[in-house]
């Protein structure tokens, strides 16, 4: 899951957060465990839809690039758009924080180190006002 | 600098330009959104060879194989010809030479070309009527030495181009056949990979194809077969494919039926459930399902709960499209 262990604390300091929770392949991983813990979870999987599963896990894979920092083009007026529907369907904090649950637990689950795994968390908690249409 | 060409014609891309600004900037109508290699919308194809190998990234195998690969991702290392998802396909004449009946309302189709048609199993093509009408279907063996592309067509009450093609043609009589499409098909590469194929209807057709490929490709792992329908009368292939059972110890075979009436040698239930109950955990197992698109969408996301991973499920839902 985590790339080598840099070489000095110079290099560690200057790589983003995506590149040491590393990168592409850490996101696929972490997409698959996420995507089946929110399917599990009657609370909210009905915001995840039935519809194409392969469009699904596209989704959360530009979810999880953002969280880890990693190049995303999404605005604030994107996440409001993508998630009007689902607000309509009633998408509250409860909701929000069931998600943020899952996301924690699917990076404790790949041995991700806290303090990464707390960098994550907050830039995905910095979407909320955003995705709830706040 | 390197040229790229769609069709007739040419557009050239700049050092540290990626393939989808030089297109954008040539006023190509391509759909993009993340530009970053996340959200796959400006997939391409590419036609004179393999795409760099970091555009490929998170595609499936069968897209990779057929050098599908993110525009927004690469910078070209030599000259390109491309294709757009949405080009206008190239159709070539065949001949009909087999309509017989599979069952009360399947129809077996053969149809036979000059040249060398290529294609995996498991690909569709769309068939053309002379009046331009166009549907998809299946193709349902694989290459031949005698160029020939096998479908099964089911009537559909009303449906305008399955009765064409089940009272309206003959043998003899020709057909515009598109290019082969879509990536539901068999990659000769992890062998021991447990296969399992459901099919409801005619979505036997492209799991005939796939089954046929693996087998002759040497597939060691578990190969299963479900197909479903409600009836017996709607099955097809029963004698054959338990004959290949026999035959080959590691693929099994499991006709269902979903109606009340359950001859001996059948398994009562969807195929789907059947499938799901009969196999536990599929964590590392490849899988593909064709027929109707609810059962397809429901088993992607059962199978994916399963374990299997959502690269290794491939499915061609098939819509049929009402009159």
């Amino acid at each position: 899951m985590m790339t080598e262990t840099p070489t000095n604390e110079e290099a560690k300091m200057s790589a983003t957060l995506y590149e040491r929770i590393g990168g592409e392949p850490a996101v696929n991983a972490a997409v698959e465990l996420f995507y089946r813990k929110v399917l599990n979870d009657h609370r909210i999987n009905r915001f995840f839809g039935n519809s194409d599963m392969d469009k699904q896990i596209a989704k959360q894979k530009a979810f999880f690039t953002m969280a880890f920092g990693g190049p995303n083009n999404y605005t604030g007026q994107d996440m409001r758009n993508a998630h009007a529907h689902l607000v309509e369907m009633g998408l509250d904090d409860s909701h929000f924080d069931a998600v943020m649950e899952h996301l924690g637990a699917t990076l404790v689950e790949l041995n991700v180190p806290a303090d990464l795994i707390a960098e994550a968390a907050a830039i995905a908690e910095s979407t909320r006002n955003d995705v709830l249409g706040k | 600098m390197a040229n790229l060409t769609i069709e007739e014609k040419t557009y050239s891309c700049q050092p540290d330009e990626t393939v989808l600004d030089a297109l954008l900037r040539g006023n190509v109508n391509i759909s993009y959104a993340c530009k970053k290699g996340n959200c796959h919308s400006c997939m391409v194809r590419s036609l004179n060879g393999a795409p760099p190998e970091n555009t490929q990234v998170g595609l499936k195998s069968t897209l990779k194989a057929h050098h599908h690969f993110l525009a927004c991702l690469c910078l070209p290392e030599q000259d390109m010809t491309l294709k757009l998802p949405d080009q206008s396909e190239f159709y070539t004449e065949g001949t009909v030479v087999v309509n017989d009946m599979l069952n009360r309302n399947t129809l077996l189709l053969i149809i036979a070309f000059k040249d060398a048609f290529e294609f995996n199993a498991g690909q569709f093509v769309n068939l053309q009527r002379p009046d331009g009408l166009t549907r998809s279907y299946s193709i349902a063996n694989t290459p031949q030495e005698s160029n020939t592309l096998e479908f099964h067509i089911r009537r559909l009450p009303g449906g305008k181009f399955s009765e064409w093609l089940h009272d309206g043609i003959k043998a003899g009589d020709t057909i515009a056949v598109s290019e082969p499409r879509g990536h539901c098909f068999y990659l000769p590469e992890r062998r021991e990979q447990g296969l399992l194929l459901v099919g409801t209807g005619t979505g036997l057709a492209p799991l005939a194809g796939i089954l046929t490929d693996a087998l002759a490709h040497g597939h060691t792992g578990p190969i299963y077969l479900f197909h479903g329908s409600r009836e017996a009368e709607d099955l097809y292939r029963i004698d054959e494919l338990r004959q290949l059972a026999a035959q080959h110890p590691n693929f099994h075979y499991m006709p269902c039926l979903s109606g009340p009436h359950v001859p001996e040698g059948f398994t009562a239930g969807r195929a789907n459930d059947v499938a799901l109950a009969t196999l536990g955990d599929l964590k590392g197992w490849r899988i593909f399902l064709c027929g109707h698109p609810d059962m397809v969408n429901q088993t992607k996301i059962a199978a994916f709960l399963k374990g299997a991973s959502s690269t290794d499920i491939y499915a061609d839902a098939f819509l049929s499209t009402p009159v």
